[in-house]
């Protein structure tokens, strides 16, 4: 624990947030570095606008910077779960499917025996099949998934820390097995079944976007950069106006005391399954994205690995602190999806060994987690009020019988 | 009489302190803000509390006195919803709360404070007064994205708010903003009553307020108590130990032992009853 802060006297005056960073609270911030913040956020920005055109609009570089802002989203909401409320959600690759199939169900020739067109152009007009305008098949999927969120979340209400993930753990499974074997599973006849298998579902409508005259394709991939970039913006400014909001406030305080949040008037049941439903949301709007950027839905995508590769994310970054996700999000997909398998993959057959580097993505993936923690337990970007409770044990959650006279 | 002697082990098995009833001398007559009929609370084989009945007149003080393990904590934890009475109701302003979420429990006017202080340690002061208002809010998840001007309003008020409060109890304005662990004992006991208090109840329970305290400091705070109900026409209902503090501030006592009630009435005559004497000191002679 760093040099103790010696103006922390009885009578001292609190320094600026300038002078005591380890202690001040976000929002108490100075003028001059909140304003230095605020240049920094926008250069940022326009250099994450103007990147694109550095490349050309088929680079696989884009490519993966559009996986990496989808995969921010994910992160942003698993963040909301996890980092904020403090449930421990294994199975968020449920909403990743549940977003993806979305795609499937509304925007495909999948269902052929209906015919339902809203919002799209002349093109998909005349297709069979539920073609729905891509927006609103984003909204769809987000509204799917929060609903799905608060199916995840309720058996989970009673338990704490680590019973949580087991049981979210077991809800991924169950979504995957669901995924697999839903072209048996008929709820609404039989040419409407839940999935398509093994085989998955495809090609998918190409998304049509307003002011555009051809709809997005694999062969120009700025616009899907800008979509994507859009996205993460809205996902950043919601996040940032929740935590900031009597709801993130309750999140915290039941993350840190759920009795005494209670006893505070915080209602336990409706606080969590808000997390859990906006953090859905929020996967929901990057799965059917991906659904779409991918042009199918497959089975198999839905693993168990991706729960964990979005988990690494949140907790490389800094559980809790929101530019820590993106910056873990970032890094992590662009490792995963152009350093290990563009860049390295040949080194090992260079230097005479016979695997390539992708064969260990995972095997990669934990050796930079351990090395993370070992390095920076809190994080790339910690956030302040985590870093304490590592370091000094806040929130190690008493129990209700701890405080019985 | 200063400290709180649990004698119990010296106290002959064989007698049965439990049965030991005292005077019981009922509430003075008035409007009842709280009143308890027969609440018992069973652990498993333990009855932690057994039909204790009893009730809270408005705008008054009263205690609850016991030794340790009396069942005290239980008893309070029944009251704000925590636990669930095994047998018996509880009636809140004139609504039956048994079995009430805390949290609805806390919405109707009723706030407390910890045994062991309970703050969100990494909130701020001023934060955690912020949350104690929660029940009194109304934004919800779209309403924190979208920032509608009276969600913005309804912030900049209980944050308002919340600065009063804490100014109130009597923290120091400088360090409103600084994290609760890091604040001294007395003050994290400030911020936690500013932070019941900020949910506006009508009746503010405190779980042991004065431990740890030194004799000014628990002079000070019974003033405080005073005050409050004063200034705020609300109900205390005390926790204690100290018995100078009881007796000092408390307008009514009731005496639990093993979970029992075994004496209720003034200050005074519970002070002397030979029922309490023996579950403080043990049996005599």
């Amino acid at each position: 624990m760093g040099t103790p802060d010696l103006t922390k006297g009885a009578t001292a005056p609190v320094p600026a947030a300038g002078g005591s960073k380890k202690f001040a609270l976000r929002g108490s911030g100075g003028g001059l570095s909140k304003n230095a913040n605020r240049g920094a956020v926008v250069l940022a920005l326009l250099f994450a606008v103007l990147l694109p055109f550095l490349f050309d609009p088929t680079s696989g570089f884009i490519n993966d910077c559009v996986l990496a802002l989808a995969y921010v989203v994910m992160a942003l909401g698993l963040n909301v779960v996890v980092g904020f409320a403090g449930l421990l959600d294994l199975g968020y690759v449920a909403f990743y499917a549940v977003g993806a199939y979305s795609v499937g169900w509304f925007a495909s020739t999948f269902y052929s025996d209906a015919s339902v067109h809203v919002g799209v152009n002349d093109f998909l007009d005349k297709l069979p099949g539920v073609h729905l305008n891509f927006f609103l098949v984003i909204l769809l999927a987000m509204i799917l998934c929060a609903i799905a969120g608060v199916f995840i979340g309720l058996p989970t209400l009673r338990l704490r820390g680590d019973y949580i993930a087991i049981v979210t753990l077991a809800f991924g499974e169950i979504i995957y097995r669901f995924a697999v074997n839903g072209d048996e599973i008929t709820p609404f006849g039989d040419a409407y079944p839940l999935t398509n298998g093994q085989q998955g579902i495809g090609p998918l409508d190409k998304p049509q976007l307003p002011f555009m005259s051809e709809p997005l394709t694999p062969l120009e991939l700025r616009p899907w950069y800008w979509v994507a970039l859009g996205m993460v913006a809205i996902a950043v400014l919601a996040v940032v106006m929740v935590r900031d909001s009597r709801l993130g406030r309750a999140w915290i305080a039941l993350r840190e005391d759920e009795v005494a949040a209670a006893s505070m008037g915080v209602p336990l049941v409706k606080t969590k399954l808000l997390a859990y439903a906006m953090g859905a949301a929020l996967g929901g709007m990057a799965g059917a994205f991906l659904g779409f950027f991918a042009t199918t839905v497959n089975a198999n995508s839905f693993k168990f690995s991706f729960s964990i590769f979005v988990l690494s994310m949140v907790i490389l970054g800094g559980l809790g602190s929101i530019w820590g996700v993106v910056l873990g999000a970032v890094a992590l997909s662009f490792i995963n999806y152009w350093l290990i398998p563009d860049v390295l993959n040949t080194v090992p057959g260079k230097i005479g060994l016979d695997f390539q580097l992708d064969q260990l993505s995972f095997g990669i993936f934990g050796f930079l987690l351990v090395i993370g923690m070992v390095l920076k337990p809190e994080g790339l970007l910690p956030e302040r009020r985590r870093k304490i409770e590592l370091t000094e044990g806040v929130g190690t959650d008493q129990s209700l019988e701890g405080s019985r006279a | 009489m200063s400290d709180e002697p649990n004698l119990k082990k010296d106290a002959d098995p064989a007698a049965e302190p439990a049965s030991a009833t005292g005077t019981i001398t009922p509430p003075p007559e008035g409007k009842k803000l709280m009143v308890v009929d027969g609440a018992s609370k069973i652990f498993g084989g333990l009855v932690a509390v057994n039909d204790v009945s009893f009730s809270i007149p408005e705008k008054s003080i009263v205690s609850i006195i016991g030794p340790n393990g009396a069942g005290k904590t239980t008893f309070f934890n029944l009251l704000t919803g925590l636990y669930r009475p095994t047998y018996g109701t509880i009636t809140f302003g004139g609504k039956d709360i048994t079995g009430t979420r805390p949290d609805k429990i806390t919405s109707l006017g009723m706030a407390r404070t910890f045994q062991n202080i309970r703050l969100f340690g990494t909130m701020s002061a001023l934060e955690n007064v912020m949350v104690g208002q929660h029940a009194r809010m109304k934004s919800g998840l779209v309403g924190s994205i979208l920032r509608p001007p009276w969600q913005r309003k309804e912030e900049t008020r209980v944050r308002e708010k919340a600065r009063e409060m804490l100014d109130y109890v009597g923290l120091r304005p400088q360090i409103v903003e600084e994290m609760a662990i890091n604040l001294s004992y007395g003050d994290q006991r400030r911020v936690e009553i500013a932070r019941a208090l900020a949910s506006e109840p009508q009746l503010l329970l405190l779980d042991e307020p004065t431990a740890g305290m030194n004799p000014s400091e628990s002079e000070n705070l019974t003033q405080f108590m005073r005050k409050l109900r004063d200034d705020l026409g609300i109900s205390i209902l005390l926790i204690e130990h100290d018995m100078k503090v009881v007796m000092g501030v408390s307008e009514y006592v009731t005496v639990l032992d093993h979970g029992e009630k075994i004496a209720e009435g003034l200050p005074k005559a519970v002070r002397a009853d030979p029922a309490v004497v023996e579950a403080y000191l043990g049996k005599q002679g």
